[in-house]
């Protein structure tokens, strides 16, 4: 009974639920934003960087590298707390979109990139040879082959970025967790907290089984 | 109808072509043999811009190949077919749309006419009951011989084959050296750079034998293989049939 009281106390959840409710929906449209922004960002690079410009490709991986190597949190707390200081002043879900959103492409950028790479040189020639140009070639060809190949270390890129929606709780976004982390400390119980538990699931479990689902669908025997 | 002029290519300081000369006429079957790493496949991708040659110069039909860039160059390469000794069908799409892909992107033709070209091609190489098949589904005999009418569908005016059945099972070569015994006939002008040495004997109009990115001799398969003139020619060919030398 004290297990059933602690995590899963009825009049809390009922209390509670619309809050939560509305943070779900806060968590959702920035994971749909950060997710969408930071794979069509990450896919423009990867193209970009097939021109072989040096000027090009010198940001590109500039970016690429410090975007993976940086802790997120560390650069939202710079975005929220220090551009202010340079008249700067972003909301929340703004920082959390712009920062998330951009390290989500550094971590995309590199997964095209790698499949790219990975297309066989005779593909290009094959292209080439039959007439199409370069964009047609990228596009027709050693795109979608690079985007199947990337598939899977996409999916859980996505999903590790988009659960650290959670890091706008420091930065009062109402997403999740600051919701049910404030009403824990109001309730003095941990109901609301299971209850984010469970959200996170029924949010991010039914895309783990889609994008199981799609590697299937897309995998193709060379 | 294809001539090549001078035509040089090194890689670095390593020198591959040396003076190439070629004059390939319409509805000729040219064949290159030679030992590996004496230039042959270099030379043949010159001829599409494959490889960029550093120097002299390429014609199809009085059209300088290598002085197009661009959207012109593209252009060009419709006007010379390629098939590679790994095939390199895309493995993302199906026999069908591999045919069709550069009719439409390219020819910029509509994409029921450039089916109905593509299903005439495929079943010109046997191969029409596949179309619908993915590339991985095929042998690879059966895949060459999609490449090939991947090459045709865009009505090319001269055919460059690199080592077609180089990559494939003994067994399966006959298949793909029949479709292009059958386009010889039809009156494709072809350039084949092969170690099919029967082929070449059989269907070769001319065969010219490289040796050290030079072509050391050219003359009729009767001139090359019964009465080979240089030495280096009659090593060649000793070393391929060494009971017969």
């Amino acid at each position: 009974m004290r297990f059933l009281d602690t995590f899963f106390d009825g009049a809390v959840m009922a209390k509670y639920l619309p809050d939560l409710l509305s943070a779900i929906v806060t968590t959702l449209w920035l994971s749909a934003i950060i997710v969408v922004g930071g794979l069509a960002l990450g896919l423009v690079l990867a193209c970009l960087r097939t021109l072989g410009r040096w000027y090009l490709t010198l940001p590109i991986v500039a970016f690429a590298d410090i975007g993976r190597a940086l802790p997120p949190l560390v650069v939202i707390l710079i975005f929220y707390f220090g551009l202010p200081g340079l008249g700067i002043n972003l909301s929340g879900p703004m920082v959390l979109i712009l920062v998330l959103g951009g390290v989500l492409a550094a971590f995309a950028e590199e997964i095209f990139w790698a499949g790219l790479t990975a297309v066989s040189k005779g593909q290009w020639e094959a292209g080439r040879a039959t007439g199409l140009s370069f964009a047609q070639t990228l596009f027709e060809i050693a795109l979608p082959q690079a985007i199947r190949m990337g598939i899977p270390p996409l999916v859980n890129r996505a999903l590790a970025i988009t659960k650290m929606t959670a890091l706008g709780s420091v930065i009062g976004v109402k997403e999740i967790l600051a919701v049910s982390s404030s009403a824990q400390s109001f309730s003095g119980s941990a109901t609301p907290l299971t209850m984010a538990a469970l959200a996170y699931l029924a949010i991010f479990l039914p895309v783990v089984i889609l994008s199981r689902l799609l590697e299937r669908r897309y995998a193709w025997a060379v | 109808m294809l001539e090549i002029n001078q035509l040089e290519k090194s890689f670095g300081d390593t020198q591959v072509l040396t003076s190439i000369d070629l004059s390939v006429k319409p509805g000729e079957l040219v064949f290159v043999i030679g030992p590996s790493g004496s230039g042959k496949s270099t030379m043949l991708r010159c001829c599409n811009r494959l490889e960029e040659p550093t120097s002299g110069s390429i014609l199809l039909d009085g059209e300088h190949v290598t002085a197009c860039h661009g959207a012109a160059l593209d252009k060009m390469r419709l006007k010379i077919g390629m098939v590679f000794q790994g095939f390199h069908l895309y493995p993302h799409k199906s026999v069908l749309a591999n045919v069709m892909l550069a009719q439409v992107k390219a020819l910029k033709r509509s994409k029921p006419e450039a089916k109905a070209r593509a299903m005439e091609m495929l079943e010109h190489v046997g191969l029409a009951h596949k179309a619908d098949a993915m590339p991985s589904e095929l042998s690879g005999g059966q895949q060459q011989r999609v490449a090939i009418a991947r090459a045709l569908a865009l009505d090319p005016k001269v055919m460059l084959f690199d080592e077609p059945t180089s990559a494939l099972d003994p067994e399966l070569v006959g298949s793909v050296l029949k479709v292009m015994k059958q386009l010889r006939d039809e009156g494709m002008t072809m350039v084949v750079v092969s170690h099919e040495m029967d082929f070449a004997r059989e269907a070769a109009d001319r065969v010219v034998f490289m040796d050290g990115g030079v072509v050391v001799e050219a003359g009729t398969p009767e001139e090359i293989f019964g009465n080979p003139k240089s030495e280096r020619l009659r090593a060649f060919l000793s070393r391929l049939h060494p009971s017969d030398a």
